[in-house]
């Protein structure tokens, strides 16, 4: 068939919320999301002084269950599932059998099943990638649609959180999730986030999302909450170096590259993809993520050309002006010998810059929940 | 000079002109579009442009737009404020946050560009 597919541009539940507080909306995944709403760089401030909200209802959610659920997902996924406790959730990536990423993921240990947190623009591919490599008794159902996701960021967010819901938050570690009512709504939350500040991830009904919204917002004010959008967010993931999949990662990149060997365990036992990371770490990789910071004027941004003395050695991934550091920050793949001083080629001019060890933003309020 | 004075490029631009120099700047929806504004290359003074030339660059948090000489001139400043502060442009792009202005060459016609009322419309359309 040459016809071609016309997928309409979905709305969130909380899109009449973003239009009425004013924010520029853009196409996202196939979602018309909020970009931002006063502006990426106080929104961002917000989020590393304040609170900032933020509808992340894009994203997909799959439930996994059966029997065999574990040992398919042990498979599938390149962390050590095994060891996850019911309660808490891991940061974990599926890979092909060429070691390149399908995409990487939250998992949330529930009873008797995951939840599998996925990235919107692969949800469809993830879906068919996992359904075509599961055997036995392994039930696998896309929550998505049923499912909202708001994000509540910042070092006042437990105080907000803690007025709107029963529970004792000062007993949820970091990266666990626990069953609460939240502004009298059934939601899973959990201590996670995408921002290096401390905060929660709210699960909901989406005919719970405008409620629970709009219970932030008002309980908020006096704390200085805000709603926060997709630029942001990313300038708060990228000042973390957390890696962004269709940037840092995609299917021509393995663990080893994007320094995510962190979340691969290759002692776990065989999963999709080991041998070829294996084999990739015993040859030598030829290229690597490296966080950098311009000393000159300017902002690197994806597709530029990264130098070293006069060799290209890269290329950057994700950059941006970080609104905390005041400097142009990025993260590129760059050649595996080479460190120090880069330059990167911004329209022609070099600008001069050196590598950096991650995160570029040391003092967010999530490091003293670990 | 006020509001009225203003004239209008369609990569929109805002320009007024006093005897024969150009004061130009981002319009404020183009400011609004680009979001925070973190860099300015700084137009150099002397430099000769034909109409359409670059003028310079403006660099925001998520894009980087260029800014175009809507006739021929010659720069003779450029808003040096703006190395240390370019949200001026953001919080006050027809004052403040002028970036540049022109000598215009002898006999410059302005009367192809917008008005205000004209370039409201042309943003809206």
């Amino acid at each position: 068939m040459l016809t071609q597919e016309v997928t309409a541009v979905r709305k969130t539940a909380l899109y009449d919320e973003h239009v009425a507080l004013g924010a520029r909306v853009v196409e996202f995944a196939g979602w018309a999301m909020p970009m931002s709403y006063e502006g990426i760089v106080s929104e961002h401030r917000r989020v590393r002084s304040t609170a900032g909200l933020f509808d992340v209802s894009h994203m997909g959610e799959f439930v996994v269950s059966g029997a065999d659920a574990l040992h398919a997902l042990e498979k599938l996924t390149t962390n050590r599932l095994a060891s996850l406790a019911e309660g808490r959730v891991q940061y974990s990536a599926m890979c092909y059998e060429n070691g390149g990423f399908v995409d990487d993921l939250l998992i949330y240990a529930m009873p008797k099943r995951y939840m599998l947190v996925v990235n919107a623009a692969n949800k469809e591919k993830d879906l068919e990638w996992i359904r075509s490599n599961v055997a036995g008794d392994v039930v696998i159902e896309d929550v998505s649609d049923e499912t909202g996701l708001i994000a509540l960021q910042g070092p006042a967010s437990e105080g907000i959180l803690t007025g709107l819901t029963g529970v004792d938050l000062s007993v949820l570690p970091y990266y666990h999730w626990m069953k609460a009512e939240v502004a009298g709504r059934e939601t899973t939350l959990s201590r996670t986030g995408y921002t290096g500040e401390d905060g929660f991830e709210i699960y909901c009904d989406p005919k719970d999302s405008r409620a629970i919204w709009s219970a932030f917002m008002e309980e908020g004010t006096a704390a200085g909450i805000g709603p926060v959008g997709l630029g942001a967010r990313d300038t708060l993931r990228l000042e973390m170096g957390y890696s962004l999949y269709g940037s840092e990662m995609d299917a021509s990149r393995t663990p080893p590259e994007a320094h995510l060997m962190w979340i691969t365990k290759l002692s776990k036992g065989d999963f999709i993809g080991r041998d070829a990371i294996v084999r990739r770490m015993d040859e030598g990789i030829d290229e690597r993520i490296v966080g950098f910071e311009l000393t000159g004027r300017g902002v690197p941004r994806p597709g530029h050309r990264i130098f070293a003395e006069d060799d290209e050695v890269g290329y950057v991934t994700s950059g941006t002006f970080s609104p905390s550091l005041g400097v142009g920050i990025g993260l590129g793949y760059v050649r595996s010998d080479v460190t120090g001083e880069l330059s990167v080629d911004i329209r022609g001019s070099y600008i001069e810059a050196h590598t950096v060890s991650l995160p570029f933003y040391r003092e967010g309020s999530v490091r003293r929940r670990r | 000079m006020g509001e009225k004075d203003r004239l209008f490029t369609e990569t929109h631009e805002w320009f007024s002109v006093e005897s024969d120099v150009a004061t130009l700047g981002l319009t404020d929806y183009a400011q609004g579009e680009l979001g925070d504004i973190v860099f300015v290359e700084l137009p150099e003074a002397g430099r000769s442009l034909a109409a359409g030339d670059v003028l310079t660059t403006v660099e925001s948090v998520k894009s980087v737009s260029e800014l175009y000489a809507p006739v021929e001139g010659e720069i003779i400043e450029g808003n040096a404020a703006l190395e240390d502060d370019p949200s001026v442009i953001n919080s006050d792009p027809y004052g403040k946050g002028w970036i540049a202005k022109l000598k215009l060459a002898p006999g410059t016609d302005v009367s192809r560009f917008m008005t205000t009322e004209q370039y409201e419309t042309h943003i809206k359309g």
